[in-house]
Order: structure tokens, then C-alpha cells, then sequence
């Protein structure tokens, strides 16, 4: 016998709904992902850690050059059309949101480096019109530079400044104050209307090396810098952050940044 | 029809003007050109996938290395027969193909073909 709409409609509403709590109950009996342990290349959270306390002046320096080397960044010798991936910045800037008036010296007097944050809730991804920046799985807020139309929107959804512009071709930067450019022959420059910013080196985290500016401070200092995957309990950017007291850069706008400084 | 014979001559003298480069070029084949390799990339003997795949379908190789590479964080690939190669343009392709102007150049010119991937990936530096 033949089975009527009436019937037909009874078993597929049950089966629907027997097919979604059998995926809810698989989600939640799952074992816990986030928490498992994993080598350097996969990361779930990527997040860094900034040793305020024994940063100095030659290290943050270093970390600029280097950075500027490795990805080719022009030098245009002007702030208004300035690129740059990671920079200094005072304290007052740098976390306006502290609005301590009588913070110690040493922190007040001191230059902060700064990056994009790679933040959890980012609002450059959600202003993007064309996908070109997104939030990859290990939390590292990708540039697709072939996708970037160059519209700025990013730059001004991002509230730390991590973003900048491409002016000019950067192959047409001026030659005395970039010798040797491009400095990177494994790593393409950007072109003239495209917006670019830190990517945590993914192009390093994929051969399981450390990003460029983590690995040259560290050289220099041990320690002063520390990367890692914040949803491995076990990972030493979760155990330095429970060893010390870390403050982030505008917190309550509710963007989640990934980057701690230890004051 | 007034003025005729002006016209006439006119018009054959725009014709000819017009169809000159056709008797200039007459029985002269243009010659197509013949990707040159270098001695690395012939000691190599295989690509990353077999010749003709690469001669006509390089481009949609490289798109899908693009994509896998970008978003997907996907910088290996392993061939057939089990090699390992790193998906980039600029480290892989022209670590072999060095010589980009009698490699990539010559036939994207006969073409007339403008592919932008040198906007921002760097060329090699060659000896010519």
C-alpha cells in the first residue's frame, strides 16, 4: 500500500528531527578539540606574548627591520603613506584605554611594539566586501592580496591601525632608502592599490618556524617575545600568561586581540 | 556618379593601404616559439605534472595553487609518483624555469596574452 502526502509529511518531519539531534548529540559528545595539543605548524589560537619588562629600544628596532627584509615593505620615508607590519609607539597611544594618569614611569616613558592582533572577532574581516581578509581556522587574520580591491575598509574598521595602504607601486620606492629592494626574493611585493598588514609569518608557521620578528628578538633576548597556541593549556603562551599579569590594547571593544604585553 | 574615376582610384588606394600588412607578411609564417629550458629544468626531466598538462593548463594549475595556498594554508602538494613540491610560483616554477623571458615571455607575447602575476611576484634575475 501506497503511503499518503499526510503520511509522507509525518515521517519526514520525524526523520528531520531525529537527524538533527543526532548531530547535536555527536557535536556535544565529541571530545574536546580545542584543548588537544598540536605542533607548531597547526595551531588552533595563535597568539603572542610581549615581555614589556625586558623589551629594549635595539630589539624592537630589530624586529622592524627584519620584518621589513622578510616581506619585502617598502620605506617611502613619510608616515602619511607609511607601510608597516609591526611598529613603536608610546604608551599614551598605544593603550589610550588605561586613562592612568599616574602609571609608573618606566611604562609612560616606554615605546610599546605593536602588530596586528589577530584578533578573535575581527572587525576588518567583517567589513571586507570582496573576502580578500578573513579569518583562517588557527585564528590568524589572513590578507588575500590577489582579492584586495583596495577600498580601505579594513582600515578603518581596524581600531589599532594595523593596516596600511599602497599608495604607490612599492617597486617604485625610492632607491637610497631601501637598498636592495626587493630584499625577499621568496616573497612577492604588493601592488600599487592593495592594503596589506602582519600575517604572523604564516608562510613560516607552514615550514614549522617561528614569525621573523619572534625568532630575531629571541636571538637577542630569550624569551622576550613568546608565541604559541593559546587553546593548548600546556602551550607557553598559556603558561606565561598565568604567571603573569598581561594587559591587551582596547580590550573592551570586544575584538578579542591575540597579542599580550607584560607590563 | 560625379567624380567617379577619383573615387575609384581613392577607394583601390585605401584598399591597398589597408590589406599592405597582408602582402608584406605574404608566405612568411610567423614562428612559434619554443619554450627554452634550462639545464636544471632538463636535468629534472619532469614537472610537477606532465608536459602537456603544463603547456595548456598551467594557468588553471597555478590558480588552484593560489587558492590552496591562500586561503587554505595549503603549501605542499605531492605528485603521482610521490614527490613533494612547495606550491609557489616564485620559489618552485622559477627556481627551475629561471629564464623567464625565453620561458614564460615568448609565447605569453605571441599571444598577446598579459598575465599580471609579475605585478607583485618578483622575476628572476637572469644572465641575458
Amino acid at each position: 500500500m501506497g503511503v499518503d502526502r499526510r503520511q509522507f509529511l509525518k515521517i519526514a518531519g520525524l526523520s528531520a528531527l531525529a537527524g538533527l539531534g543526532a548531530k547535536s548529540a555527536f557535536e556535544l559528545l565529541a571530545p574536546g578539540e580545542v584543548e588537544a595539543a598540536l605542533p607548531l605548524m597547526e595551531g588552533k589560537r595563535w597568539a603572542m606574548v610581549i615581555d614589556m619588562r625586558r623589551m629594549t629600544v635595539e630589539i624592537m628596532k630589530k624586529c622592524r627591520e627584519v620584518c621589513d627584509d622578510v616581506h619585502n615593505i617598502p620605506d617611502w620615508g613619510s608616515p602619511k603613506v607609511e607601510i608597516k607590519w609591526i611598529w613603536e609607539e608610546e604608551f599614551k597611544h598605544a593603550f589610550p584605554d588605561q586613562e592612568n594618569e599616574y602609571a609608573a614611569d618606566e611604562v609612560k616613558a616606554k615605546d610599546f611594539l605593536l602588530l596586528c592582533n589577530h584578533c578573535s572577532n575581527p572587525p576588518c574581516c567583517r567589513v571586507c566586501p570582496t573576502g580578500a581578509t578573513w579569518q583562517r581556522e588557527d585564528g590568524i587574520v589572513m590578507m588575500d592580496w590577489h582579492r584586495c580591491i583596495g577600498c580601505r575598509f579594513c582600515m578603518a574598521g581596524c581600531p589599532y591601525g594595523s593596516r596600511s595602504f599602497n599608495w604607490f607601486d612599492p617597486r617604485k620606492a625610492p632607491k637610497e632608502l631601501n637598498p636592495g629592494f626587493p630584499t625577499n626574493l621568496e616573497f612577492p611585493t604588493r601592488s600599487k592599490g592593495v592594503v596589506e598588514k602582519c600575517t604572523f609569518c604564516d608562510e613560516r608557521l607552514a615550514k614549522g618556524e617561528f614569525p621573523a620578528c619572534v625568532e630575531a628578538a629571541n636571538k637577542m633576548k630569550k624569551d622576550v617575545m613568546i608565541f604559541g597556541d593559546l587553546a593548548d593549556r600546556e602551550s607557553n603562551v598559556r603558561q606565561t600568561l598565568r604567571r603573569h599579569f598581561t594587559i591587551r590594547r582596547k580590550p573592551e571593544l570586544g575584538t578579542s586581540p591575540n597579542v599580550y604585553y607584560i607590563v | 556618379m560625379y567624380d567617379g574615376g577619383k573615387i575609384i582610384v581613392g577607394l583601390v588606394i585605401g584598399l591597398c593601404l589597408l590589406l599592405s600588412p597582408f602582402f608584406y607578411n605574404a608566405g612568411k609564417a610567423a614562428k612559434t616559439p619554443q619554450p627554452v629550458l634550462t639545464a636544471k629544468a632538463k636535468a629534472a626531466k619532469k614537472c610537477v605534472a606532465d608536459t602537456a598538462y603544463m603547456r595548456s593548463k598551467h594557468m588553471h594549475l597555478l590558480d588552484d595553487w593560489r587558492q590552496t595556498v591562500v586561503r587554505d594554508g595549503k603549501r605542499y602538494m605531492t605528485t603521482a609518483d610521490g614527490k613533494v613540491y612547495y606550491k609557489s610560483l616564485q620559489v618552485t616554477c622559477l627556481d627551475c624555469h629561471s629564464n623567464k623571458s625565453k620561458f614564460c615571455d615568448q609565447c605569453h607575447n605571441y599571444l598577446d596574452v598579459q598575465p599580471y602575476c609579475w605585478d607583485c611576484h618578483l622575476e628572476p634575475k637572469e644572465n641575458k
